[in-house]
């Protein structure tokens, strides 16, 4: 704990000579250069935007944005299958009993609603609203078997959504070598 | 040219002598049946002609391949290990796996953007990140899914196929540690977001420890600045991490105390483990070598002397020995580690070999400086059952039949 306090210390001098030297490199970014560059969302919801969503309305969205890629439910053409299979939790390929589908896999909600909002569509990323972004997460859910029908999708419903998969994570995050772990 | 084996005494001599003494010199040679010299070529191609970025030959036809899955956009193609020489992959040979294609960044309008916990959040341009410091570094770069295909039998029909999502290249940039301590990281920070500017901006959780360590804000490669398909003109260098860490087109890093579960790390990058768990945040690419010559798809001409030549790395320090067998397992020789033999990078091995020109079997097992020794396929069947997807780093067998002909095998 000693050699905590001490480290705080030492990295709090280190900060104030880079303050008394202000002409270091890069320009400070303001506010609205950090909103512009949106923040990614954390699995508890942090960073969430506004807006909100419905299973119907993704649907749609769905069908007009997404189909050139992705098999609608039902659907079983390979080529899109290979691509990204979106539903369909009970299907297998021997390797596992898992597939990389967001139903069986996926251990976080936000996950859906951040990849998708910066990622899709493939041709046109980030060019639908927050709350049609919303939408294709709560179609996406609720074609998973996660979530129900009626249920809304916004900043607060959304982190809350239980995913199967949850707690089927190992973490290897904690083999951190030795030379890097905090000390008391 | 059998019978003009001339040493460099003899070489000078030759110089020196008139034509009429050289003619009556080489008409001993089995080459030169008549007194009369081969012409010249006469006067080649000019500088103005070559142009003023070097090709290679005509000649020489190595490439990529593109890789079984994806669509080109989405996927990647590997790198002809069984051509390459030494430890670096040339520029324009290294694998590149992209997740929505390769943008075309003007360089003079990129900007990284780094926010979050700081005490100062800043945009650098280009320019300014040229003005940093710089480290030069040969580090390995591998995909984690380099073997995917393997897993559950040899598919592969050469060793670009089986293993040519590594490359390894001299990288230059600015330590990440160097530009992060300028905005004051925040004590109770732990983790990174690295955000790439391509159509999928491609994120990953990164170890605030890694970035303190050896990350690098990496803009050149082999003494050029990058290639579009690596990451021009920013990426991010984790040595010895795997792949898609190293995110391209660097344009955001953001400061955070967790990981925050992007889709990269929580599924594809993912790797299935035995009743039904999915391990996350598997980084190291652990130890690994492979015989490069000869290898699947070449064909010994009779038996006699081979020079047995392959790569080893380690994502968790520097290759401290290769042991080779040529007698299907049996018996393992160590192979000579040719200089340099660096961490988190492609080293060289190589052992002189006879081959009597009986079936057999050859294959490398490497082991790292930490004690960690690359298992075999069976081994890791027992560790977590033939499902893996990602980090396939077992021995890698090539069958020699008796006519010279090399497979892909498994014992």
């Amino acid at each position: 704990m000693y050699l905590h306090k001490f480290l705080i210390i030492a990295v709090l001098m280190g900060a104030s000579l880079a303050n008394a030297q202000q002409s270091r490199f890069g320009a400070p970014a303001t506010q609205e250069d950090i909103d512009k560059s949106f923040w990614t969302v954390f699995p508890d919801g942090e960073f969430l935007p506004d807006g909100e969503g419905n299973v119907a309305a993704g649907r749609e969205l769905f069908e007009y944005n997404c189909t050139l890629c992705h098999n609608m439910p039902g659907e079983n053409d390979p080529v899109k299958d290979e691509i990204g299979k979106l539903f369909g939790v009970d299907d297998k390929r021997g390797r596992t009993n898992l597939q990389q589908t967001i139903g069986s896999y996926w251990p976080y909600p936000t996950t859906v609603f951040d990849y998708i909002r910066r990622a899709m569509p493939l041709i046109a990323p980030m060019s639908l609203t927050n709350s049609d972004y919303y939408s294709l997460t709560a179609y996406l859910l609720y074609e998973n078997g996660v979530i129900g029908e009626d249920e809304i999708m916004n900043k607060d419903t959304l982190p809350k959504v239980q995913m199967p998969n949850r707690d089927g994570f190992i973490n290897a995050y904690p083999e951190v070598p030795e030379k890097y772990k905090a000390k008391d | 040219m059998k019978n003009t084996s001339l040493t460099n005494g003899n070489r000078r001599q030759f110089m020196k002598a008139g034509m009429a003494t050289s003619a009556a010199l080489l008409s001993s040679s089995a080459l030169a049946q008549e007194t009369v010299l081969e012409p010249s070529r006469g006067p080649g191609r000019t500088v103005m002609e070559m142009g003023y970025y070097g090709e290679r030959s005509e000649y020489v036809k190595d490439a990529r391949l593109k890789g079984n899955r994806g669509t080109g956009l989405i996927g990647g193609s590997l790198t002809p290990l069984q051509h390459g020489h030494g430890i670096v992959t040339p520029s324009g040979l290294h694998f590149e796996v992209h997740h929505s294609g390769v943008p075309d960044i003007d360089p003079s309008e990129h900007k990284l953007l780094i926010h979050g916990m700081v005490d100062d959040a800043k945009i650098f341009t280009m320019e300014d990140l040229l003005r940093f410091p710089s480290v030069n570094r040969f580090h390995f770069l591998e995909c984690a899914g380099n073997g995917m295909g393997e897993w559950m039998a040899p598919r592969g029909q050469t060793v670009q196929q089986t293993h040519g999502l590594t490359s390894c290249s001299q990288w230059t940039g600015v330590p990440l540690k160097i530009v992060l301590n300028e905005l004051g990281v925040k004590t109770d920070a732990k983790w990174i977001l690295a955000e790439g500017d391509d159509g999928a901006r491609m994120t990953r959780s990164i170890p605030m420890w890694k970035a303190m360590d050896d990350a690098i804000l990496a803009y050149a490669q082999n003494g050029e600045f990058l290639r579009p398909e690596q990451g021009f003109p920013l990426r991010l260098l984790l040595p010895g991490f795997e792949g898609n860490m190293n995110v391209k087109w660097l344009r955001r890093l953001e400061i955070g105390d967790k990981p925050w579960w992007t889709h990269h790390e929580d599924t594809e990058y993912a790797d299935p483990r035995p009743n039904d768990k999915i391990r996350a945040f598997s980084f190291y690419m652990e130890g690994r070598s492979v015989i490069t010559s000869p290898s699947a798809g070449m064909k010994l001409n009779g038996p006699g002397f081979y020079e047995i030549s392959g790569l080893a790395w380690s994502g968790a320090g520097t290759v401290k020995k290769v042991d080779i067998s040529t007698d299907s397992g049996k018996t393992w020789q160590q192979a000579n580690l040719e200089a340099p033999v660096l961490p988190k990078s492609h080293t060289r091995f190589k052992m002189p070999w006879t081959w009597d020109g009986k079936e057999t079997n050859i294959m490398s097992r490497s082991t790292d400086d930490t004690g960690y020794v690359q298992p075999t396929y069976e081994e890791m069947y027992k560790l977590q059952g033939p499902i893996g997807m990602m980090h396939n780093n077992a021995i890698q067998n090539w069958h020699i039949a008796q006519d010279g002909e090399i497979t892909n095998v498994r014992l």
